[in-house]
């Protein structure tokens, strides 16, 4: 399963080699399940994505940045809706995961938010995106891609 | 089932993000929170808009007369919320099944400067079949928005875009025009189906 491919910024060597990573205060321990986005129509409107990340490991992580070719300006965002039933949209700042916890991003709460997309997003491909943590380390995940009416990762 | 976890990570997550975030950019409203008196929207008869359906027609609150209806507001820019509430309401209309076909199901655009009508005819045709796309000119839209009592507002992005704030819930009227109910976001399923059931039973009601 894509979804759950998992790769720490290091060099490829090492990981096929599969050592652990002292370098690296916590991101290495870190799992991104349930990945999935939502097919675009064309390439002005923005896309979305969600996925659960957990945190396995003894160290609290800080999830800080997103990374993909598929966006110019990809970004963490968190929609709220208010007691008046207004929902809206801002970056969210910085994700810490305790260990042993998860994060979703789902709808209607934190989302990856791709903005400028390079290219349209196709229903049935998928894309690599790269979640960034403060300790340094790297956490690609193959993102698939969706109908634009999809629900969740299983629909 | 797998969805059901992820939401209740979704909770704890969010509930724990909301709280180291505590910076306060949006708004903290109590859930309780009382809605101001004249908040509620009208009667559909004592509204007054003239909009363009997808296909071209011209639309307004007297078209939605007759038959019960759900309106929702939103714009095709809208990455989370408005997929996932027109994929909510496709899902509804799903489990009502023929029943579907006994209601208005119309989604309004906040952003009309975008949604076009060739825009909304796109997008809507992704959901089920029954959800109509209105779009017109920039006051008429605002006139709509009056009389549901719905807000939006444009906010611009670091990109030099523009995003749009705006009312999420679901407006449920019955066959006469009256407002029966509204769906709010993140409101389950179980409890959606049953509040449309409810604007369609009173549809009966009425007309005896
Ligand atoms: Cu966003």
């Amino acid at each position: 399963m894509t979804k759950l491919s998992y790769i720490n910024g290091l060099p490829l060597v090492l990981l096929l080699s599969g050592m652990s990573t002292p370098a690296f205060a916590g991101s290495e321990d870190v799992v991104v399940e349930n990945a999935w986005s939502r097919a675009s129509i064309g390439v002005n409107r923005p896309g979305a994505a969600y996925m659960t990340v957990r945190n396995t490991g003894e160290d609290t992580v800080t999830l800080t940045g997103l990374t993909t070719p598929l966006a110019v300006m990809p970004q963490i965002h968190e929609t709220k809706t208010n007691a008046d039933g207004v929902s809206s949209m801002a970056p969210a700042d910085e994700i810490t995961i305790e260990p042993g916890q998860s994060v979703a991003l789902e709808p209607g709460g934190l989302h990856a938010m791709l903005m400028k997309l390079q290219n349209p997003m196709i229903e049935g491909e998928t894309f690599p995106l790269t979640l960034t943590f403060s300790d340094g380390g790297e956490v690609t995940v193959e993102v698939p891609i969706l109908g634009i009416a999809a629900r969740g990762p299983e629909s | 089932m797998q969805r059901r976890h992820v939401v209740q990570y979704g909770a704890a997550g969010v509930g724990a993000v909301a709280l180291m975030l505590g910076v306060g950019w949006w708004r903290v409203d109590g859930p309780g929170a009382p809605k101001p008196a004249g908040q509620r929207p009208l009667p559909l008869s004592a509204m007054d808009f003239r909009l363009t359906d997808h296909e071209g027609n011209e639309v307004g609150p007297e078209t939605l007369i007759g038959r019960p209806t759900m309106v929702f507001f939103g714009f095709t820019y809208c990455p989370d919320v408005c997929p996932t509430t027109l994929s909510d309401i496709s899902g509804w209309l799903e489990d009502l099944g023929d029943d579907a076909a006994r209601m208005n199901v119309v989604f309004i655009t906040v952003d009309p400067e975008r949604d076009t009508v060739e825009a909304m005819a796109e997008y809507v045709g992704y959901f089920h079949p029954a959800i109509r796309g209105w779009t017109g000119p920039a006051n008429q839209v605002a006139r709509a928005a009056e009389g549901f009592r719905a807000s939006y507002e444009r906010v611009p992005t670091e990109g030099g875009d523009y995003t749009m704030n705006h009312t999420a819930s679901v407006f449920l009227f019955d066959a006469k025009g009256e407002l029966v109910t509204m769906i709010d976001y993140h409101e389950p399923r179980e409890f959606a189906v049953p509040k449309i059931r409810r604007a369609l039973t009173e549809d009966v009601e009425g007309a005896t």
